[in-house]
């Protein structure tokens, strides 16, 4: 049948283990580990991939918290280690501070937040939970992840360039993107950050162009779409959103281009260079053009993000609560409703563009109306663990200190998302607290519960528990003591983006309160090593694995062997009789979805 | 009763499609975000200052027929393709080919001949309306060459005599994707007639 058809179409040398006859392949290293068209490996390229972004961005978040909370500071071995264009004299200096911003924001956002967290899971779990041997083009799907790999070697080299990387803010907001003139970073570093996007961009439609046809056509006997886990449904609206948001995008960027390199004046107007001396020729474009093209990506991104971080956090909370999910259908409901939604307010970030009041109005309206869906959300995973039996280990923790940063970074979301207030609060600290909670700090803990969560099914070994907790406790805790105070320095008015506030009359009382947020990132960061030395230790050292399904879950990715070859599962693929959420049901603990459903019993109707 | 289920599940399994055909559904529905982001963005740009109007050469006409032929030409490469006329299915897979190429050169010379009005499309004295009609129809001609090189990647493949496929979906995928480029076109034209008058 189908899923036969594609893994033969594609997978010439593929190690596939049939009912009727076995077929042994020889697979080499290259085949194997490196242009694999395995899912559960590019599954885990994307992950490790996404942890050295991570480690690298993570790092220039530290530098940059060395400049705000330590202005007056040198350490004369940065230059030695970062060079003179960087931190000349031990001080990070404005060019760098700027690069560093901005490399951290998109990196975060692009590779490890949209490319670390729904490449891995979405590649792991949706053949593994629908019941498929693989994507329904594994081609396409190991080619997203070569595509990703390029754009990340394109954007490291910008590092390295003598003018240094972008510059401008992750937004590349016209002129500082389109005139090379303007700043360092404008030259070829832009240059460079304009070619990794676009191959970053081909990457996602390659990988959401692929999640969205297995989910809808590779889905195994009885697996109707109400009988998905959350994780699969999550994943799915997320293919869709970015399928349908990262070409508009790359329409913008096209222009982009055209006005780098070509002369043109979308974007451009009326400009007189002070770097040059020179009045630019270009007449008639538009920068708030460029805005609402990058936003139209831009917004839906931030759900991009956050949607897997929901999914995995659905199925993480109710198999450790061993209590089926509250409310399934409000819960692919309102992620319905927030895809939706999400196409619909991107002007929220451009309330004060000169943007018409009454635009403003109707996008703060539609933007407030995300609150319902994210709040039913919420009230669903609380009732979850409502009496449940909950076991608490590191998975569980991180799922519920999603929850939590998800409540406190969410509510700020109402503040912001109100364009009389956004007046005041926009461009400032608070917007950096907010966002950093409800949309970063969020699904890095979601992406650290599913990673030990799942761990077990990636390697077939466990990580190390003691060291997890550990983990978790200094991350929580440092993220609330980094960005809780952030608001505070936002409601006062203190903008992002400045390279020094003790020059700052009105921001001065802060340098202590800077100083404090800083030393709680240095200690916060370090405490992810533990993690990476926990990560890499366990896949060759843990404790190795013994059951098939050692959370006691239903779903069918723990049906399969504890390490699944190329094809998943030895002989047929198991079919489904029932959802994915039945815990503590007549009396048993769990039943797997492929258990039929017993005479004396009834269909959980959902 | 037992027997009726099977076969209503087996049949259920013949009527899904595709997984690939699926695939570039969802592609297409990915090229029209694109083609919506510079429309929307053209439409923005129409109402400020300083959009200069000209008339769009005829060019654009002929390369329009040429396309919808193409579109006609692709129907019967795959209607002779199912029918297992080789001979047939070889020369309408060429004419379509053909078509797809004259599209994109006659659509070349309707720039050339805006260039020749004094109208420039780049470079610091152009206008943006000149340089949009050039990224909007430059993208959409280099997604009909994107067809034209699998076109001709499945012309050299009809002769091959080693390998004989009868499988017809990568064809439909084409023939879909083919048609697909056609109707955008056809927007495309729709829209820019509109929304210059």
């Amino acid at each position: 049948m189908s899923n036969e058809a594609i893994l033969h179409a594609n997978m010439g040398s593929a190690h596939a283990t049939h009912d009727d006859h076995h077929e042994h392949h020889q697979e080499t290293f290259i085949t194997k580990y490196i242009f694999s068209q395995d899912h559960k490996t590019i599954s885990k390229q994307f992950l490790i991939t996404g942890m050295v972004w991570a480690v690298i961005g993570g790092l220039m978040s530290v530098l940059f918290r060395f400049q705000l909370g330590f202005p007056d500071d040198s350490l004369p071995w940065l230059e030695d280690l970062l060079g003179k264009w960087w931190a000349a004299g031990g001080h990070i200096t404005a060019q760098g501070y700027y690069a560093l911003v901005t490399i951290h924001g998109t990196v975060l956002v692009f590779f490890v937040l949209t490319a670390g967290l729904s490449g891995t899971f979405a590649n792991l779990l949706i053949p593994l939970q629908i019941g498929a041997r693989d994507m329904a083009s594994p081609l396409l799907n190991m080619l997203s992840y070569w595509f990703f790999f390029i754009a990340g070697i394109v954007m490291l080299s910008s590092i390295f360039v003598e003018t240094g990387p972008f510059s401008g803010g992750w937004t590349a907001y016209p002129p500082l993107s389109a005139l090379g003139d303007t700043s360092p970073g404008s030259k070829t570093g832009m240059d460079l950050w304009i070619i990794s996007m676009a191959l970053f961009v081909v990457s996602s439609l390659l990988s959401g162009l692929n999640y969205i046809a297995t989910v809808l056509n590779m889905r195994t006997k009885g697996m109707s779409m109400t009988r998905l886990p959350l994780t699969i449904w999550a994943l799915f609206f997320t293919a869709v959103v970015g399928v349908l948001s990262f070409p508009v995008l790359l329409s913008g960027f096209i222009l982009l281009i055209f006005d780098r390199n070509f002369g043109t004046s979308f974007y451009l107007s009326d400009i007189f260079l002070s770097a040059t001396g020179t009045a630019l020729p270009n007449e008639g474009g538009s920068a708030i053009l460029f805005q609402h093209l990058f936003w139209f990506l831009g917004h839906p991104e931030v759900y991009i993000i956050i949607l897997p971080a929901m999914g995995i956090v659905s199925e993480i909370l109710s198999i450790n609560s061993r209590k089926p999910i509250f409310g399934y259908i409000a819960m692919v409901g309102s992620m319905f409703a927030i895809t939706a939604l999400s196409f619909i307010v991107w002007a929220h970030h451009m309330f004060v563009t000169g943007l018409n009041p009454f635009l403003g109005s109707i996008f703060t309206l539609f933007t407030l109306l995300i609150a319902l869906p994210s709040a039913i959300k919420v009230f669903n995973w609380l009732t979850t663990l409502w009496r449940g039996s909950i076991r608490f280990t590191p998975a569980m923790l991180f799922a519920i200190g999603f929850v939590s940063v998800f409540i406190s970074g969410g509510l700020t979301g109402l503040w912001l998302g109100n364009s009389a207030l956004d007046i005041h609060l926009h461009d400032t600290y608070f917007n950096i607290a907010h966002f950093h909670l409800v949309m970063g700090v969020a699904s890095i803990l979601a992406m650290f519960a599913g990673v030990y969560h799942w761990f077990p099914k990636m390697y077939g070994r466990r990580m190390n528990v003691t060291l997890g907790y550990i983990h978790f406790w200094i991350t929580i805790i440092g993220a609330y003591l980094i960005f809780w105070p952030m608001h505070y320095e936002g409601l006062a008015g203190m903008p992002r983006r400045y390279y020094d506030y003790s020059i700052w009359e009105s921001f001065k009382q802060f340098s202590d309160l800077n100083k404090f947020i800083s030393i709680v990132v240095f200690i916060t960061f370090s405490t992810q090593i533990l993690f990476l030395i926990n990560f890499f230790y366990s896949i060759w050292n843990g404790r190795k694995e013994t059951s098939e399904n050692p959370h006691g879950a239903t779903t069918l990715e723990w049906t399969t062997p504890i390490n699944p070859g190329h094809g998943n599962w030895v002989g047929e693929i198991p079919e489904v009789h029932r959802w994915a959420y039945d815990y503590s049901k007549d009396g048993k603990d769990f039943i797997m979805q492929t258990t039929p459903i017993g005479a004396d019993e009834k269909e959980e109707k959902h | 009763m037992i027997s009726m289920e099977i076969s209503s599940t087996t049949q259920n399994n013949h009527q899904r499609i595709h997984p690939h055909k699926f695939t570039m559904w969802v592609a297409i529905a990915s090229i029209c975000m694109m083609f919506a982001g510079l429309t929307s963005a053209y439409i923005v740009k129409r109402n400020q200052d300083n959009f200069l109007e000209f008339s769009l050469p005829n060019y654009i006409w002929f390369s329009t027929i040429a396309i919808l032929l193409s579109s006609v030409t692709m129907h019967l490469a795959i209607k002779s393709f199912k029918a297992r006329e080789r001979q047939k299915y070889k020369l309408f897979i060429t004419l379509t080919t053909f078509l797809g190429i004259a599209f994109t050169l006659l659509q070349i010379m309707g720039f050339v001949k805006i260039e020749n009005q004094g109208i420039a499309l780049i470079g610091h004295n152009s206008n943006a309306a000149a340089s949009f009609l050039l990224v909007i129809i430059g993208l959409h001609a280099l997604h009909l060459l994107g067809g034209v090189i699998v076109l001709i990647i499945m012309f050299f493949k009809s002769f091959s005599q080693k390998i004989k496929t009868y499988n017809s979906v990568p064809l439909e995928i084409m023939a879909t994707y083919w048609h697909f480029v056609d109707i955008l076109w056809i927007y495309l034209l729709i829209f820019l007639i509109w929304v210059r008058s």
